[in-house]
């Protein structure tokens, strides 16, 4: 396979195509919602055929990436350079080691099955809709791959408004007021990190044409720069909100619920992940010492663990299964900063895993709500009841992603969270111990709303109506293959958790490196 | 720190043992094949088909009201009974699929146990098989790797055995159910997480069964699922036992931050270079035993396995009596190095085993379910068990867990005859009385001799009379409690400030009390059920009669076990007169030997004759007691039918309500959660405080909001996207193109 890869130069096109391919299908969606003559439903065909083609192609020209980036180099992997803005310095600069690599292709995988899992609910300016997707996902595929800082912020805020249209347009009741609160929350967080990026730049340039190389920048900032404590604030408040951290986490609740299916799978399983992979590839190796200090550590630390247990304390009461699972999110993406901050490979390593392992499980879980939704249009856990009974299909698939959820051993849900918490126990073992109890509060949230949604007797006649409505094969098709992610990353994560080794061994070894020095820095420094 | 051979070195190699890695994928094969059996039955003749539907609605029905623990509740239409219930199409395939791997798999383990004595003393050192890495990153390296010694081997032989026999009961008990392929993929299930549990090398793959195990447990409780009580009792022992799975977690945390260990090789050669009373051991243990106390349901967690009794009768026999609970005492024999340098900790193991067996079997006096009470009788056993590996008396602990297999399986089996029979009665009559309650029995040994005669054969075993199985494991467990007062690390150590050696008294006493108990419930529930006039129903009497043989059967090969298990391990004392002694102890010595030497300072313990003579005639004196007070002072003749009888009193209702433990929880914590879940966070610092303060309360977003909905309405959101689309295009290609 490598091989093969190597004759067709795989990898001095593949990441420049993989950003393109998805804008230029956006062009053809709107060629084709223009020139159609069909309305209705057919139009509806159409879009959506179309977008899933290029979806599929943009998913099967990624995955050789598995096979072509070398993950035990260090040196960036499909990497192309080329010049783009030369007047201010900015490059188009792409490439990706382990960590991104995973990313993308979770991102690739993903799209597809959340294009399908909104096939038949999205009936209005479809065309509109999915060219949105197609955008969105360059967007998030250029914030993996940037290597340039100025590409890096321009592919941050291309993928914000996609997804603040989707919210606003094709969401729910609230859609107005949770587009903006989404909007306007990451706005102040990007807004900083850009000055942040500028400042770093112009620095980089030493009085010439700013630099936004990340390699040069990287250089610069490594031993130490004046102001890094700012720069480091900057950046980590723009990524606090994407995670989102505790107290950063509002607009979240809010964006799901709001959110059609789609929008809330990728919002969980990609774009919250844009955030913890900012602080794994931006804010700590760029600040070690600021990330390594004393107080800063513990104060990560601190809103991690308190986003673990408030989330899932809250996720107990809610009423809304969507927003439920938006909280699980806050608890689970808790988990990915206590791995990062602890700092040791096994938990970097648990917080990657984790990252892939919401992803797929918190996407699975969003789709079967859209499932459900459609047949009953409503959320309101309280509403259903003894569904089991007449969708047998969808009651099994929910229980064992709601396991996958819980972090039950053998699924995806535990290597990570496992990882993360027996990596962390030995630095910080307090922070480990309280993290760890929300073994106890995942079980008790999820079983809960599990058992109101599909157990229990079968009484309201809305509910008994469902009979013979159980999944079609569209449904399990698209399912499968995140049941199947689920049981292979559970049973064997070894190819993955090779994948990153080397990213997160680098990681760690140089803000231990960073630890130590700094020592000595005193406080004004800083 | 791996100290085993390598697997291809090792003399079981080139044996037999080299296959066994099929004896946890025969019973996932056979969840597999069942699995596909159940979800393809519920698309094809599932409810979506109407004609099938009423049927359909039948059988649950019928389900519900013959095992469910709440049926009755539900007044189903009598008019369904028109419909016979009609087998499920695949059960003939199902059932030779399920109890078929399960006979394989004991086949198999019979064949590794020859090969096992084959190799004589090479066995000292386990056979590990590795079959790949699991999670390997930093210093963590985590295989799926089974071990293969004298101590998993004893397990799998009850789990396979005992498990293929209540398979096959289920055959007989479950025909009816619609749910039967589903029922028994859960069991094969269950199997297959509970031969992980007790052959996975390391402790991160013996929690992965540990948890699989919970899981099918959680789907077999909540089996009749539409029954709102029995999907609540899924989710509290699921929820419980998470409590102690905390507990199992922290222990290997605990373990990779001090030994950069997990496996029980690398575990257990650390642990030997620890000092006996290290804290480190001490914190380990105190961790492990929570994840214990969690899973085999002992004080404060026990109250999820009384209310596990609302799943179908077998699975309370294979999962809630004879396996998945007894994994927390083979967690504490598997540890047994590591406890023995940890006294405190192994006091606390007594002490708690101690109480929990005096508390559960107080509770067992006064209940009229006929489960219930098996239920409490089995929390209260287990305590038995935790008290002999408690006192580092492994090989006793495990004996009983051995036996207690035996008698409470049969018994449980038993009772699922009772209510099978009671059932078919109250159904054949139409008749909604609740066929568990002992008070619509009385006098069913005229019915059901055979039933009755086995239960009996167990009810002796399980209250300690000579020579049935339970009397050999109980008396050793109390002997050696006794015989550990003197001269051990435990009487020197102490526990919270009382000498280790008074505490011993203590549980030793306590072990006493308890065994009055059992045997004054156990003979209150054989003579409710099966003695004096009886309560059924004039027309229900003729309807009541044995089960079918295929449920019969099994019942028969657990008498035998019941009346002779005693003999895997006769006491030294019997010096051999009645067949060979200490069998089990010899087996398992390479395992626990260690552990139970550093126990006792390195040298056997031996009382005296006499004191042990003294010790075994207490013991007996009391089970007698108790079974001559139960049958003098109980007057079956009195009890009236569970719809006439007046409300229980004073300790009575204490009793029955099981000393209100589950509503003081209710108050104490599960309320005071929720509501600071929902009133201080979610409705005060979420909604509040951080969205109307500090989000909300900006004034920017409220412009930001005005103006916004003012353009909203002209409808030029759609112009936008389209804006947007070229925007992108346009800032990207222009520049990359020029």
């Amino acid at each position: 396979m490598t091989q093969f890869l190597d004759g067709i130069g795989y990898n001095g096109w593949i990441l420049p195509t993989l950003l393109a391919l998805p804008l230029l299908g956006a062009l053809l969606l709107f060629a084709q919602g223009v020139t159609q003559k069909h309305t209705g439903e057919a139009a509806m065909r159409a879009a959506r055929t179309l977008a899933l083609w290029i979806f599929l192609a943009e998913a099967v020209l990624s995955l050789g990436l598995w096979w072509s980036v070398d993950v035990s180099s260090l040196d960036w992997q499909a990497y192309v350079d080329a010049a783009w803005i030369p007047q201010w310095g900015a490059r188009f600069t792409v490439g990706v080691d382990g960590v991104a690599l995973m990313l993308v292709l979770l991102t690739t995988i993903l799209m597809p099955l959340a294009v399908l899992g909104s096939w038949t609910s999205i009936r209005e300016k479809v065309h509109s809709y999915y060219a949105l997707l197609l955008i969105l996902t360059t967007g998030m595929l250029g914030v993996f791959m940037a290597l340039d800082l100025v590409l890096f912020y321009v592919m941050w805020e291309v993928m914000l408004v996609p997804m603040y249209l989707i919210i606003g347009i094709w969401g729910g009741q609230r859609r107005l007021y949770a587009s903006l609160k989404f909007f306007l929350y990451t706005m102040v967080g990007s807004l900083l990190m850009l000055v942040a990026i500028l400042w770093l730049g112009i620095a980089a340039g030493q009085g010439g044409t700013p630099v936004f190389s990340y390699d040069a920048i990287l250089a610069m900032t490594r031993g130490g720069v004046p102001g890094q404590f700012w720069l480091f604030l900057a950046f980590a408040l723009a990524f606090a909100v994407k995670v989102p951290m505790w107290p950063f986490h509002t607009w979240l609740p809010d964006a799901h619920v709001e959110a059609p299916t789609a929008g809330s799978v990728i919002l969980a399983a990609i774009m919250l992940k844009m955030g913890t992979f900012g602080f794994i590839r931006f804010a700590v190796p760029l600040f070690p010492a600021v990330a390594m200090h004393p107080t800063v550590r513990t104060v990560m630390l601190v809103l991690a663990v308190i986003g673990i247990v408030y989330g899932a304390l809250v996720a107990l009461v809610q009423p809304d299964f969507k927003k439920l699972v938006a909280y699980s999110s806050v608890s689970h993406l808790g988990f990915v900063m206590l791995g990062i901050f602890a700092m040791t490979v096994e938990s970097v390593q648990g917080a990657l895993m984790v990252t892939i392992s919401h992803g797929i499980s918190t996407g699975a879980l969003f789709l079967l709500i859209g499932m459900i939704y459609e047949r009953r249009h409503t959320r309101m856990i309280e509403d259903f009841g003894g569904i089991a009974k007449v969708m047998p299909v969808f009651a099994l698939i929910l229980t064992v992603v709601a396991f996958s959820s819980i972090g039950v051993p053998g699924t995806n849900g535990f290597v990570g969270e496992f990882l993360v918490l027996v990596g962390s126990f030995p630095t910080q073992p307090y922070y480990a111990l309280i993290a760890a109890t929300s073994v106890i509060f995942a079980a008790a949230y999820l079983l809960w709303a599990v058992q109101r949604i599909i157990y229990n007797p079968l009484v309201k006649p809305e509910n008994q109506a469902l009979k013979g409505m159980d999944l079609n094969w569209r449904e399990i098709g698209l399912l499968t293959p995140l049941v199947i992610g689920i049981l292979w990353l559970g049973v064997y994560p070894k190819p993955v958790l090779h994948k990153t080794e080397a990213v997160a061994e680098r990681m760690v070894r140089q803000a231990e490196q960073a630890r130590l020095s700094s020592r000595s820095l005193t406080v004004g420094e800083r | 720190m791996q100290t085993e051979l390598p697997a291809t070195g090792h003399p079981l190699a080139d044996t037999v043992a080299r296959f066994v890695w099929l004896l946890p994928a025969l019973p996932l094969l056979g969840f597999v094949l069942n699995g596909i059996l159940s979800v393809r039955a519920a698309a094809t003749i599932g409810p979506a088909d109407p004609s099938a539907h009423d049927a359909h609605g039948a059988h649950g029905a019928h389900a519900d009201g013959a095992h469910g623990d709440h049926g009755h509740g539900h007044g189903h239409d009598d008019g369904h009974d028109a419909h016979h219930p009609a087998r499920h199409p695949s059960a003939a395939l199902v059932s030779i699929i399920g109890p078929g791997v399960l006979f394989l798999t004991f086949a198999l383990a019979l064949l590794i146990f020859g090969a096992m004595r084959g190799a004589g003393d090479a066995m000292h050192v386990p056979f590990v098989q590795t079959l790949f890495a699991w999670m390997p990153t930093g210093n963590l390296s985590v295989d799926v790797a089974f071990q293969l010694d004298q101590l998993s081997m004893v397990m799998v032989l009850i789990i396979t055995g005992v498990g293929f026999l209540i398979h096959l009961f289920s055959v007989g008990y479950m025909q009816d159910d619609p749910g039967y392929p589903r029922y028994f993929a859960y069991l094969n299930l269950f199997v297959f997480f509970m031969l992980l549990l007790v052959l996975g090398a390391s402790y991160p793959l013996m929690f992965v069964g540990w948890e699989g195990v919970g899981l099918c447990s959680y789907l077999l409780i909540g089996f009749w699922f539409s029954d709102k009580a029995n999907a609540d009792a899924g989710k509290k022992a699921f929820v419980v036992n998470r409590i102690g799975d905390f507990g199992f977690l922290v222990a290997m945390f605990l373990m990779f931050a001090n030994f950069e260990a997990l496996s029980f090789a690398g575990v257990g050669a650390a642990a030997a270079e620890l000092s006996v009373g290290s804290v480190v051991a001490t914190a380990i243990c105190l961790f492990l035993f929570l994840g214990a106390v969690g899973k085999s349901a002992q004080i404060p967690l026990f109250v999820w396995l009384p209310d596990a009794m609302a799943g179908p009768t077998p699975v309370s026999a294979l999962i809630h009596a004879a396996t998945m609970v007894t994994a927390g005492v083979y967690l504490v024999a598997r540890s047994a190095t590591l406890f023995a340098m940890a006294p405190a900790a192994q006091l606390t193991v007594a002490v708690i085993g101690a109480l929990t067996a005096v508390f559960a079997a107080t509770i067992g006096l006064k209940q009229w379910d006929i489960k219930k009470v098996l239920a409490y009788s089995t929390v209260s056993q287990l305590g038995y068990m935790f008290v002999g590996v408690g006192v580092g008396a492994y090989t006793a602990g495990v004996f009983h867990l051995m036996t207690h297999a035996f008698f409470k399986a049969l018994l449980f089996l038993g009772s699922g005859s009772v209510i099978y029979a009671m059932h078919q009665a109250y159904h054949a009559t139409h008749k909604h009385e609740d066929a568990q309650d002992m008070r619509n029995m009385g006098g069913l040994k005229a019915f059901m001799p055979i039933t009755a005669g086995l239960m009996w054969i167990a009810t002796l075993a399980i209250a300690g009379i000579p020579p049935f199985a339970g009397f050999f494991s109980k008396d050793e467990i109390l002997t050696s409690v006794f015989a550990r007062t003197h001269g051990s690390t435990l009487a020197d150590a102490s526990w919270l400030g009382i000498p280790g050696g008074v505490v011993l008294y203590g549980v030793y006493a306590l072990g006493l009390a308890a065994a009055l108990m059992t045997a004054i419930y156990m003979t209150r529930m054989m003579l409710y059920t099966f003695h004096g006039p009886n309560r059924t129903g004039e027309k229900e009497r003729g309807h009541l009669k044995e089960a079918p043989w295929i449920m019969t059967g099994p019942l028969l090969v657990l008498g035998v076990l019941s009346l002779a298990g005693g003999w895997f391990n006769l006491p030294a004392i019997t010096g051999g007169a009645i067949g060979p002694s200490e069998v089990l102890h010899h087996w398992l010595e390479p395992v626990v030997g260690t552990g139970t030497l550093i126990v006792t300072h390195g040298e056997a313990t031996h009382l005296s004759h006499a004191t042990e003579y003294a010790l075994i005639g207490t013991a007996i004196l009391i089970a007698v007691a108790g079974i001559a007070l139960a049958a003098f002072r109980l007057k079956p003749a009195e009890l009236k039918p569970a719809k006439d009888a007046p409300a229980e009193q004073g300790i009575e209702k204490t009793l029955l309500n099981k000393w209100y433990v589950d509503e003081a929880y209710d108050k104490a914590v599960v309320r005071p959660t929720v509501g600071l879940s929902r009133l201080v966070l979610w409705k005060g610092v979420d909604t509040g405080l951080i969205d109307g303060l500090l989000v909300n309360g900006s004034a920017l977003l409220m412009r930001a909001f005005g103006w916004l909905g003012s353009q909203w309405q002209t409808g030029r959101v759609g112009t936008y996207a389209w804006a947007l689309v070229f925007g992108a295009f346009l800032v990207l290609s222009a520049f990359t193109l020029r």
